[in-house]
């Protein structure tokens, strides 16, 4: 039996009246702007941006404004919104190679050419709250340095693969289809492009436990940061009406290179394995646990036993996207009444046949 | 494979990437002041849309989707044949469409010196300062490891 029940609207519409009010807060209150967000909260527009899978700071920190600070709700807006546009092409893959680098560590090599840069990190703070903050206040402008010539900066994985110590990636088959989540559904055993590009959008937090547990022995795989680095790197667009290459900017992205234990064969000599993580903006916890879970999920291509719920890939997979999560979980808020009538009538009825059951062998309770 | 737009060989890639990059009052100011009454023609309106862009896994290997950003492009013609093709990452369509019509006019002969030397230097010497301001903001945060004297005993 389905029953439509209408009924609400003016309750709907004077509820989200409420909400613009309390979005704007205390009037007495300067008014925040996208841009005061971008700028000044530019870690979690890089959040958004990243699940929402769209690079767009503008965009992105309207939404963060608009949800209240909610990021799943901003990135389920900044989703929403990418449906309504028409697709161009795929950029050529970046090279984060000739990345402008604004921050490099290692935590496998000391001394790398080129250098490791700190650049602007939370790492080696003591997380004491900083009252002086809650003041305006003149920030001093950052020190320089003097810059040498243009030092290459070569990933830390090519160097130690220049001595054949670690797995290379495989050079593919440029014209090979790359699998793409936002046009056909997931499907069961996922390559590992489809693999990466679902971690690149997936929640953070998901991300980080299902990393931490590998570290915890659930899918152990004893990593290494090769490298991590962070800076702009240029997007390229082919333009087929004129046969050339255009620039379309620069984006900033975090690459993690993760280092794990080895894998030989018969035939091959060991080697180090690796885990890989990209993310948009400066994300630095997502990249590193994108790395770890990428790892963990080609347990299967390095032939070890998936006993960790990060080494099984539908489970990652299907459940790492919050705003697939947060629409199923969420949803059980709107009304269910026919289905929980359902259900009372049910439970009533086994209620009943249990009384009868309980009255016909003691047969005395009932006198 | 064409050649990459960071080291370009070819003037006409080494424009656009300036024309990403500019700002939008960087291209309509030049224009109003030294091309007032340019007449154009819309060959592609202005449209923002959305690109995938592409990582490689481990960095060096086989692609994957990373996720997409927004791209606004146009493409417009001058009343003398030349066709600029403007595309830059966002949403701001009047960007895309001036930066069409600034390479259109840089494939003119008679005024690709004025482009130059009103458009695409100033812009080409914003982008190198701040990319040196930024390389020796970056510098001044460099690790110099040295080793403590090891005790032996």
């Amino acid at each position: 039996m389905y029953v439509a029940v209408k009924g609400g609207e003016r309750a709907i519409a004077n509820a989200h009246r409420l909400l613009d009010h309390e979005r704007r807060g205390d009037r007495a209150v300067p008014e925040l702007s996208p841009t005061q967000i971008d700028e000044q909260l530019a870690l979690a527009v890089d959040r958004v941006m990243s699940e929402g899978s769209l690079y767009d700071r503008g965009l992105a920190a309207l939404a963060i404004k608009q949800a209240r600070g909610d990021l799943i709700e901003a990135i389920f807006l900044v989703r929403a919104y990418r449906t309504t546009l028409p697709r161009f092409g795929y950029s050529n893959p970046v090279d984060t190679g000739r990345m402008a680098i604004r921050r490099r560590i290692s935590a496998t090599y000391k001394d790398l050419p080129g250098g490791q840069v700190l650049g602007p990190t939370f790492d080696y703070t003591h997380r004491l709250i900083d009252f002086a903050l809650a003041a305006e206040r003149e920030v001093a402008e950052p020190l320089t340095a003097p810059v040498g010539p243009d030092t290459e900066t070569p990933r830390v994985t090519d160097m130690i693969a220049n001595d054949d110590l670690i797995e290379r990636n495989l050079k593919t088959d440029e014209t090979k289809p790359v699998g793409d989540l936002t046009r056909d559904p997931l499907a069961f055993p996922a390559d590992r492009d489809l693999r990466l590009q679902n971690l690149a959008r997936g929640d953070e937090g998901f991300l980080l436990a299902l990393g931490y547990s590998t570290q915890r022995g659930y899918g152990r795989n004893h990593p290494f940061v090769g490298e991590i680095r962070m800076g702009e790197v240029e997007i390229e667009l082919e333009i087929p009406e004129l046969g050339l290459t255009a620039s379309l900017g620069a984006v900033t992205l975090t690459e993690c290179q993760m280092v794990n234990q080895f894998k030989g064969s018969l035939t091959e000599p060991a080697r180090f394995t690796r885990g890989y993580g990209l993310s948009f903006g400066h994300c630095e916890r997502r990249a590193m646990s994108m790395a770890l879970v990428d790892r963990a999920l080609r347990a299967k291509e390095f032939g070890e036993e998936r006993k960790g719920p990060a080494q099984d890939e539908e489970f990652v997979l299907s459940h790492s996207d919050n705003v697939q999560s947060t629409g199923f979980v969420e949803h059980l808020k709107l009304p269910h009444y026919v289905d929980f009538q359902a259900e009372l009538a049910l439970l009533r009825q086994m209620r009943s046949e249990f009384e009868a059951r309980q009255a016909s062998s003691h047969p005395e309770a009932a006198e | 494979m064409s050649q990459p737009a960071q080291h370009p060989a070819d003037p006409r890639t080494e424009a656009m990437r300036l024309l990403a990059r500019s700002l939008p009052e960087e291209l309509s100011g030049p224009l109003q002041s030294h091309w007032p009454r340019l007449e154009t023609r819309t060959i592609r309106a202005p449209e923002t849309g959305l690109v995938m862009l592409r990582g490689r896994m481990g960095g060096d290997g086989a692609p994957f989707n990373l996720g997409e950003a927004t791209v606004s492009r146009a493409v417009i013609e001058l009343s003398t044949g030349e066709r600029g093709y403007g595309q830059l990452l966002g949403r701001n369509r009047d960007h895309a469409a001036l930066a069409a019509t600034v390479e259109a006019l840089n494939q003119r002969q008679t005024d690709r010196p004025d482009v130059e030397r009103l458009i695409l230097a100033p812009i080409r010497r914003r982008l190198t300062a701040e990319a040196q301001r930024q390389r020796a903001e970056t510098a001044a945060t460099k690790v110099d490891f040295f080793t403590l004297v090891r005790a032996e005993g």
